[in-house]
Order: C-alpha cells, then structure tokens, then sequence
C-alpha cells in the first residue's frame, strides 16, 4: 500500500555561483495536487525543482518528500529540454521503458511484466502508435507526453515538470494538462513551471508565484492578485491583469518572459 | 582474391595480430557508442595520450606496459573525470590539463628509460602508430582478459549508460546513480583504450574508438544500431587496415584509421544522398 505523498519546503535558500537563486522558500503540497511554478525567466523555478529533487545543495533550510518510502523512483523529473540530449537515438517506446530501469536490478533483464507497463503508459498518453518514433521527431508537445509517460512507468508519485509548455501550442498544451490531470486524481503530486500564463486558473490546483522567493502560494484565484503580478511581471504584468466583478483576477494569455 | 584475404594467416604473428585487431574492432566501437553521444571525443583522445606515461614507467622498470597501462590508465580517466566533476573549471580544460602533463611526463620518463637501457626501452613509433604485426601471445591473452571486463561492464551498465546519456539529471532523481556510471565508462574507456594500444597506437586509438560508431551513428535509427553496426564498421577497418599493414608495410593505427575514415566518409555521403525525414 502505497502511502499518501507530500512535499514540505521549510526556509530554503539556495546559492547558485555566488549569488542566491532562491531564499526563504517555505510551503507545504499535499496529495492530489496539481501545482503550477510561474515566475519569469531567472525567478528560480528550475533551481527549485533542482532543490526539491535534491541535485541542488540547499544553503539553508529542508526539504522533506514524505510518502515515497524507500521505493525507488519515487520521483520523477523532466528537467528543461537544453538538459535532455534530444538528439539521442531513442524511439519513444525506449524513453518510456527508462522509467522501468530503476525497478530492474543490474543482474535482471526487461521483464514481460515491464513491457506491459511500457504499453500501458503509452497508451495512456495516447502514444502507442507512434511508439518506434525517435524523440527528435516528435512535437514539443509529444515529447511532453513521453516524458509524462516515463513517469507514469517509473511508477512516480511526484511529478516535476520544467518549462512543460515551452514550445508546445495552445491545444497540445491542454492535452497535457487532461493526462497530468488524471495523474492529480490518483493522488499523486504533480508540479509544473512555466511561464505561460495562460489558463492558468482552469488548470492548476495551486499555485506558486516565485521571484527568487515566493510572492503567493494558493489557488490560482487567491495567488494572483494585481500586486503579486506587478512583483512578477512589473508593470507590463499589472497591464495585463484585469479583476472581474467577483473579485479574481485575470490574465490576458501569454505574458512576457523577462 | 581469397587468397589475399586469407593467404596471410598461415602465418602464426598474422593469426594473433587478426584476433587483436578484431577485438580492437569489436570492442573500441562499441565504447565509442557511449563515448560520441555523450560527446565526450576529446576525453577519449587525450586518455589515450596521458597513457604515454604508465607505458614509459614500465619500459623504465623492464615490465610489459600493461603492467603500469592498466591500472594508470584507469587512474589517470577517474581523475579526468573527478577534475570535471569537482572543480570549477570546464571539462575541457581538465582534461586537457592532465593530457598535458602525463603526455609530457612520460615522453620525458621515456627519454630517461632510452638512456637507461636502450635494447629495453619501449619502440616510439610502435608506440604512437601501432604496430598489429608484432603483436606477442602476452597481447592476445591480455587483449582477451580486458574483453571479457569491458563486455561485462558494458552489459551490466547498458541500461543506466544509455538513460544517463539520454537524460542526466531525470537519470538521476529516478535512482540511477549517474557518478558511478560515469566512472564505470571512464574505466571501461581506460581498457579499450590499453587493448588498442598495441593494434592502433596512442595517436590514432580514438579514431578507431569515434569513427566506426560516428559512421554508425549516421546510419543506424536507434541506439542499438549504432553499437551493434560501430562494430561491423570497426571490425572491417580493423582487419582491412591489418591487410594494408601486412601487403602495404604501413604502421596499423594509421591504416586502421583510414579504412574506417573512409567508411565514414561513405556514410556521409548515403546521409546526404537519402536523408531520414521527420513524421511530421
């Protein structure tokens, strides 16, 4: 029996060549969440997925992944593509199986039992078709969904996306968001960064808004107010924000990277 | 035809220098594989030059190189990649620190073991060109003996070799320990680079470690395909340049090394002429 998974951040900071990338980053994300990182470019978002995976050393504060147990692979993380060789040649079906590689040990082979994992991962992200595709030959938003489907094979109970959307156009982007959604529904937890706005209401749970430290953490209707986007964005962010008659705040569609 | 083919190996030196020129074809490609898509060419070439100084240490001591090739080899490519790894400055420049100083270290230990005992002292250009057709029963039993390692390593890694390549830090968060992997290649490098010593000298042993699988690369869809037709191709420049050895008297490593240039060079041209499109 699996147990219920969680993320505590508790005051972290985090220095990268020097200077800190990120402070005094506290919060907690319980089961069944699906959490959207915004901030611009620079903000932190990546140095925060680095520190919560724990590839990053924290110059302060704890991070506590609760949940996974001892299991391996407990984690799964789609670092930015400038970190993925995409030129590599491996089909879609090869990514997918790689998420298996860390329930089989260094003695054992690729059981039947792991290929009918793999099918059924591909099948769920509706890539079994174009499983003997190589990777570079698929779509920014195909290969988001091999990625997410390396995780559903790693059996992952934590999913971290960075930069999920970058060059994936608008109806890709909801179809990732349908698949990552169900993965939200079993309880796992499921976080992105982007710096897309848009729809980001419809499609988070939460919400964190990070400049080097977090502006707000919450729903996406209470996270964004005209004064967080302004402390994002600057002024070009407080343009583009309009509060409707009932109170929340919304963001006309793609805001500005830097 | 056949007989040109085959003629040589009535001789005994032929028939060792065929069964070290195949592992060296076999085997070095097959590293290769792991060594280009990781881009890592550079270390490859500069392993092979650093291996000039554990070579010199055993002509100056009167052992068989592979004495001192072995475990300095496998040393000098764990401080390459700890350096990489752990210091601030660029992988590149590491590296390229250490090929220095051991290249220079033991050209200079090699002088020094000329003047010492000259009929004992190691053949420099055999050294640095390769010499297959010299090659002695000690060579085949030790070229056998580090096959069997780097085929072991090579099949118990395959897996975590390849997702690390592919992606590092995803590698890495899901479990697979990526600094033991990357020593685990730096080590296995070390002895394909000691087994083609001897059939492609230290000059040329990274063309037949780069070419073969970068022809491959060019031909082959999958990751499979690189490794398993890097050999092919690494095999046919290795015995094809061991015939050229043989009928032209050219040093091996350079023969070896054109065979396999010129099959890349035939692979390019089939990647231009009939290039894989994209689905989409």
């Amino acid at each position: 029996m699996k147990s219920e998974p969680s993320i505590t951040v508790t005051d972290v900071t985090v220095e990268r060549e020097g200077f800190r990338a990120l402070f005094n980053v506290s919060f907690h994300i319980g089961p069944g969440n699906l959490v959207g990182v915004v901030g611009p470019n620079g903000a932190g978002k990546s140095t925060l997925f680095d520190a919560i995976v724990g590839v990053l050393p924290l110059a302060r504060g704890t991070v506590k992944i609760d949940g996974i147990d001892d299991r391996p692979g407990g984690i799964a993380y789609v670092p930015q593509r400038d970190y993925i060789n995409m030129r590599f040649p491996a089909t879609v079906h090869d990514v997918v199986l790689m998420g298996r590689y860390c329930h089989v040990g260094l003695f054992s082979g690729i059981s039947r039992k792991d290929k009918e994992i793999v099918r059924a991962c591909l099948e769920r992200v509706g890539l079994w078709e174009r499983r003997n595709a190589l990777i570079e030959e698929n779509s920014a938003g195909q290969r988001q969904r091999v990625f997410i489907g390396r995780a559903l094979a790693q059996e992952a109970s934590i999913v971290l996306l960075d930069e999920a959307f970058s060059g994936v156009d608008v109806g890709a982007q909801d179809g990732i968001i349908q698949v990552l959604q169900t993965l939200r529904d079993e309880g796992k937890i499921v976080m992105v960064a982007t710096h897309d706005l848009t729809n980001l209401a419809e499609r988070f749970d939460q919400i964190i808004c990070i400049n080097r430290h977090i502006c707000a953490y919450g729903p996406p209707s209470q996270a964004f107010t005209p004064e967080v986007l302004e402390e994002l964005y600057g002024s070009h962010g407080l343009a583009l924000a309009h509060t409707h008659a009932d109170g929340h705040t919304h963001i006309d569609s793609h805001m500005p990277n830097d | 035809m056949i007989d040109l083919i085959f003629g040589p190996f009535q001789y005994s030196f032929m028939l060792r220098a065929l069964i070290v020129s195949t592992l060296v074809g076999l085997l070095l490609p097959v590293v290769g594989a792991y060594i280009i898509t990781r881009g890592r060419a550079f270390m490859t070439d500069a392993l092979a030059h650093s291996l000039v100084a554990p070579v010199a240490v055993a002509s100056l001591l009167g052992f068989t190189s592979y004495v001192t090739a072995v475990p300095g080899g496998i040393a000098i490519a764990m401080l390459m990649g700890f350096l990489s790894r752990h210091t601030g400055i660029s992988d590149d420049t590491s590296i390229g620190v250490v090929f220095a100083a051991m290249f220079a270290l033991g050209l200079i230990v090699l002088s020094i073991s000329i003047d010492v005992n000259p009929s004992r002292a190691v053949n420099i250009e055999g050294l640095l060109l390769g010499q297959v057709l010299a090659v002695t029963e000690t060579d085949v039993l030790v070229s056998l003996v580090l096959t069997v390692a780097v085929v072991a390593g090579v099949i118990l890694f395959h897996r975590q070799l390849v997702y690390t390549t592919f992606d590092p830090v995803g590698a890495q968060v899901s479990g697979v320990k990526t600094s033991l992997v990357e020593y685990v290649l730096l080590g296995m490098l070390a002895l394909v680079i000691v087994l083609g010593l001897s059939a492609a000298g230290i000059v040329l042993v990274m063309a037949m470690l780069i070419i073969p699988s970068a022809a491959a690369y060019l031909l082959a869809r999958r990751f499979t395909g690189v490794i398993i037709l890097g050999a092919l191709i690494g095999v046919v420049s290795a015995v094809a340049g061991l015939h050229l050895s043989f009928y032209a008297n050219w040093p091996s490593g350079p023969a070896m090394a054109v065979v396999a240039a010129s099959i890349f060079g035939a692979a390019t041209l089939h990647k231009r002429a009939f290039p894989v499109k994209a689905d989409e």
